[in-house]
């Protein structure tokens, strides 16, 4: 990455033997720097940082006078609280168990969110908007973000607010204590889904239930390449097979999200040894 | 007079001992005070003007670090109440909030401090990234950041365990659980029976030092909550800090 080219304020002239010199407000000289808009951090920044801590300090005594850190009563192995709640900042994860079985969910989701975030700065090469903030000039990059992060507090509002006893959907206006009769929803495989539909062999749709996803990440992978060179070139294609897959992971999470709420749908691969 | 006495202990050999330079009331010991102390030298002497607007940095970043201070400083203070041991730890936190002088505001502050840490930590993240600050040359400071939220987050969940009440043992039994349904690792996840992992010897167990969430997980929770992940994280502040030092301040500073 090539440095910004320091601005020469004064330039030097091989054919004059003088240089050019400022009178200014201060208490020492300045050599070979142009006068510069700036003020000592003591007391400047200091004072503002004292302040800020001071304030939060205040915040935090004035919201513990009227919130209490929670105390349950002695943990007990052979009582189950229902629902179990994560702490807030896991609801989303565990509202994902809902979509997904807990492998992709408790232990592959989060780390691939972890590495996606870590990767950001590595594939989004798009120089501009460093030091400001600014949607129009990088619009897809923040729309990753927002997306991700969307999803991330949805999760967490839903598990929070919508989720009752046994993890059901519950309203605000629902009745908290009465049991949801889990059999009102049945959750099918997708292939179900086909061999209902189409009357085919359940092998068969297995086979179709194959081709959507794998054909979903093909395409994917495909059509920006295809029709959006731009983007693509402006990549390379380790980064930009890396962003894809990331990419297409999250809107995926999202997919799968609407397919279960809206269609009931379990699965959308069915193998012998993961489901997803 | 307070200008006389002021100069008169200013000039004292204890003083200029400690502090090595006059009073800043002048440029010279401004800029003295800030790199000859320790705390301070983290700053440049200067900032530019426009560094000192608050709508860019918001402050999110140093609440954050304020914070982490505030929940070391509190949290020794309760770990002089506090025993890691099944049969104490629910009583210890009960003595804190009936007994102990004090012991309800620092378990509060404590509590709060954490969540509040785990907000500021997101919220200073979306600035950084809204702002573009992570794009070269500061790519890597980013990734210490998120190695940073990811240890927020374990230190926040470690902590949950401590008080030892219904709300920790079963979120760590959950939030453990997961832990076995890890690919080849977990008991429970793909392809870890085909691989011979059983629950006396996959990661869950390695977290909680048995099957079930017990003694063995209190006491590496406690390690790993007052000891370990702390050490970690102010060792990763400072690279984080040093490297924006470094690489520069992305906004008008």
């Amino acid at each position: 990455m090539e440095n910004k080219a320091v601005r020469e304020i004064f330039p030097r002239d091989a054919k004059k033997s003088y240089g050019l010199v400022e009178l200014m407000k201060g208490a020492s000289p300045i050599v070979r720097k142009e006068p510069e808009d700036t003020v000592y951090t003591w007391p400047n920044l200091i004072m503002i940082e004292l302040i800020c801590a001071l304030l939060v300090t205040a915040a935090l005594i004035l919201l513990v006078q009227f919130e209490h850190a929670p105390l349950r009563s002695l943990a007990d192995p052979s009582t189950t609280p229902n629902p179990m709640r994560a702490p807030w900042y896991f609801l989303g994860l565990q509202e994902i168990l809902v979509y997904f079985d807990p492998w992709y969910a408790g232990v592959v989701l989060p780390g691939m969110i972890i590495v996606g975030l870590m990767i950001f700065p590595y594939v989004d090469t798009n120089p501009k908007g460093v030091g400001y903030y600014t949607y129009t000039e990088r619009k897809f990059a923040v729309f990753n973000y927002s997306f991700g992060f969307a999803l991330w507090w949805i999760t967490i509002v839903i598990g929070t607010y919508l989720r009752g006893l046994d993890w059901q959907w519950y309203w605000p206006w629902s009745d908290k204590l009465a049991h949801m009769n889990p059999a009102l929803v049945t959750l099918v495989p997708l292939h179900i889904v086909f061999v209902n539909l189409l009357h085919v062999s359940k092998d068969v749709a297995k086979g179709f239930c194959d081709v959507i996803f794998l054909g979903y990440f093909a395409l994917g992978m495909l059509i920006p390449y295809m029709f959006m060179r731009k983007f693509y070139d402006s990549m390379g294609a380790g980064r930009y097979i890396t962003f894809m897959i990331f990419f297409l992971s999250m809107m995926g999470v999202a997919l799968k999200i609407v397919l279960r709420l809206l269609f009931n749908i379990k699965y959308i691969v069915v193998t012998p040894w993961i489901n997803v | 007079m307070l200008e006389k006495m002021k100069e008169k202990v200013v000039q004292t050999q204890l003083f200029k001992s400690v502090f090595r330079h006059g009073y800043p009331d002048n440029e010279l010991n401004q800029a003295y005070v800030v790199f000859s102390n320790i705390f301070l030298h983290i700053h440049p002497v200067k900032v530019r003007r426009t560094a000192l607007r608050m709508r860019y940095t918001f402050c999110l970043g140093g609440i954050t670090l304020f914070l982490f201070i505030m929940l070391a400083v509190t949290g020794i203070w309760l770990m002089f109440y506090y025993t890691p041991y099944t049969g104490l730890a629910y009583k210890n936190i009960k003595d804190i909030q009936f007994v102990i002088f004090g012991g309800n505001l620092m378990r509060d502050l404590h509590r709060f401090a954490a969540h509040g840490m785990v907000l500021f930590v997101w919220l200073h993240m979306t600035r950084v990234f809204l702002t573009g600050a992570y794009k070269a040359p500061r790519e890597f400071n980013w990734v210490v950041g998120v190695v940073l939220l990811v240890n927020t987050l374990i230190l926040s969940w470690t902590g949950y365990l401590l008080p030892w009440d219904q709300l920790a043992y079963w979120a760590v039994t959950v939030g453990t659980k997961m832990a076995s349904y890890t690919p080849f690792i977990g008991q429970n996840g793909p392809w870890g029976a085909q691989l011979g992992v059983n629950p006396t010897n996959d990661l869950m167990f390695m977290m909680i030092g048995g099957t079930v969430v017990g003694q063995n997980a209190l006491i590496r929770f406690y390690v790993l909550h007052c000891v370990v992940l702390p050490l970690v994280v102010t060792v990763f502040l400072a690279v984080h800090f040093w490297r924006i030092r470094k690489d520069g301040f992305s906004g008008p500073l």
